[in-house]
């Protein structure tokens, strides 16, 4: 008798479904989330656009730059600033999480732990283009450079440039919102992933402001080959990153 | 014990969610913070996990909200149509812990409406107003959370926990910070909800009025459930078939 209860009890669990959690619905919902608190109390986007103000101000005053030198070190320095406010803005991302546990809350929630990544990547992608969309026109004025003919080759560098930033500092914020020394902790796992992007966007940004202006096949290549390797590894990562 | 009504009325949603351990364990490195643990919490169980701090019991909850992974062993989910996993048992589950898991810069209807999203509650609107006047917050739906009171937070906290009609509620801890009033006042929901025939897992480390609600009572102590009041569970670590509720 125990043994055929133990039978029918197999045979329902084998018939268990376990319906798809759902990526589409979650992930909406959490970059409506994170663009509503960020317009609502601009903690990163004002931080953020200040300290990348500043460096380029900073720089423009240190070098004093002529049009062949901004050319030649501006891209440099721009991407520089773009990845120190990435760094900045990428670091609370999921810090916000801990306040009140409210990860906790969206683990629970029946949707794809991808969503979670996803939405927040797609917000802070959104930040971060708002912050280079402010810097870029300050840039050109300080440093004596025309990008006015070269406006959509440089949004393309941006777009896949900041998504290369974002992905995996979106990773990163994750992984390291509970550890001591987080604040180090980013910055130092960041970098050196984000090198190639760096040398890439630099690379395709200068191409685009030389005179006459070239248009960076290759490097966007790079670029995009980068964007979707992370993009890639996420999705297949992070379901076991929010384990605990 | 199980009875429907639409998450969009002030009544509860409540098909009962039963839960079946099958001789789990937790560890965190070389820390035991569950040992093999086998009992069955039958659809409709008001639980209390009793117990001094570290003894297992917010492991116990995490384990079955999915928020941690089994070391070893097995949980399994219990409902009407037969037994339940994984995302279909878990949008079943209700949780409230000593966080809120509100976000402080959105509104309390914003919130709701979050996890209303989140959810995909047909009918959001209607449930979220449901749920705010059911809490008494309807007059603040649109003030901040940062400007509630602690007591206020736990109504709003147990509004998003319910708001999708759950079989299984979990509270880990919920009177911690609560005002004597907000204990009575946790008592009289949670005793609703225990008679409207949701299933109710409840750790704390107090006794008084909320867990002399319980209909079952165990003890933990060092990750082992040293004590149950009910017929089901096994006492200690061996399990056994007569423990799991099987035969």
């Amino acid at each position: 008798m125990a043994s055929q209860t133990q039978s029918v009890r197999e045979q329902t669990l084998s018939s268990v479904s376990d319906s798809a959690p759902r990526l589409w619905p979650g992930l909406w919902a959490i970059f409506a989330k994170e663009v509503r608190t960020e317009f609502r109390t601009r903690e990163l986007l004002v931080t953020t656009a200040v300290f990348a103000l500043t460096v380029v101000f900073m720089f423009s005053f240190s070098f004093d730059p002529t049009s062949e030198e901004s050319r030649r070190i501006g891209p440099g320095l721009l991407w520089i600033a773009f990845l120190f406010a990435g760094t900045l803005m990428l670091e609370p991302a999921f810090l916000r999480e801990q306040t009140n546990d409210t990860l906790a809350a969206l683990r629970l929630a029946p949707i794809a732990p991808t969503a979670i990544l996803l939405g927040k990547t797609l917000a802070n992608f959104l930040f971060l283009a708002i912050t280079e969309a402010l810097l870029v026109p300050v840039f050109a004025v300080f440093y004596n450079v025309s990008v006015a003919n070269v406006i959509p080759g440089l949004v393309l560098v941006c777009l896949l440039g900041t998504l290369g930033i974002v992905v995996p500092g979106t990773i990163f914020s994750a992984l390291t919102a509970q550890a001591r020394m987080r604040e180090l902790l980013l910055p130092l796992l960041l970098l050196p992933i984000l090198t190639p992007i760096l040398i890439a966007a630099t690379e395709a940004t200068a191409a685009l402001l030389s005179d006459p202006p070239e248009w960076p096949s290759m490097a966007l290549k790079l670029l995009a080959g980068a964007d979707i390797i992370f993009l890639t590894v996420a999705y297949f990562l992070f379901d076991s990153l929010l384990e605990e | 014990m199980d009875s429907t009504a639409t998450p969009a009325s002030g009544s509860l949603a409540v098909a009962s969610l039963g839960v079946e351990f099958r001789n789990v364990e937790k560890r965190y490195g070389p820390v035991r913070a569950l040992r093999p643990t086998t009992l069955t919490i039958s659809p409709g169980e008001f639980v209390a996990l009793l117990g001094p701090n570290g003894s297992g019991k917010s492991t116990l909850l995490r384990l079955t909200a999915h928020l941690a992974r089994p070391t070893a062993g097995t949980i399994l989910f219990h409902g009407p149509a037969g037994f339940e996993s994984g995302s279909a048992a878990r949008r079943r589950l209700g949780v409230v812990a000593h966080a809120t898991m509100l976000y402080d810069d959105l509104t309390a209807e914003e919130n709701l409406q979050l996890f209303a999203r989140l959810y995909s509650i047909p009918d959001p609107g209607a449930a979220i107003t449901a749920r705010l006047e059911a809490a008494g917050l309807a007059e603040r739906r649109s003030d901040l959370v940062r400007t509630f009171s602690r007591g206020m937070r736990q109504r709003l906290t147990l509004a998003r926990a319910l708001l999708h009609g759950p079989g299984l509620l979990l509270f880990d801890e919920p009177t911690t910070g609560l005002d004597a009033a907000g204990c009575e006042w946790l008592a009289r929901e949670l005793d609703r909800l225990h008679h409207s025939g949701c299933t109710i897992i409840m750790s704390t480390h107090q006794g008084g009025e909320v867990t002399a609600l319980a209909t079952r009572t165990l003890s933990l102590e060092s990750g082992r459930v040293v004590r149950d009041t009910g017929s089901t569970a096994t006492l200690g670590c061996a399990p056994s078939p007569q423990s799991t509720g099987l035969v």
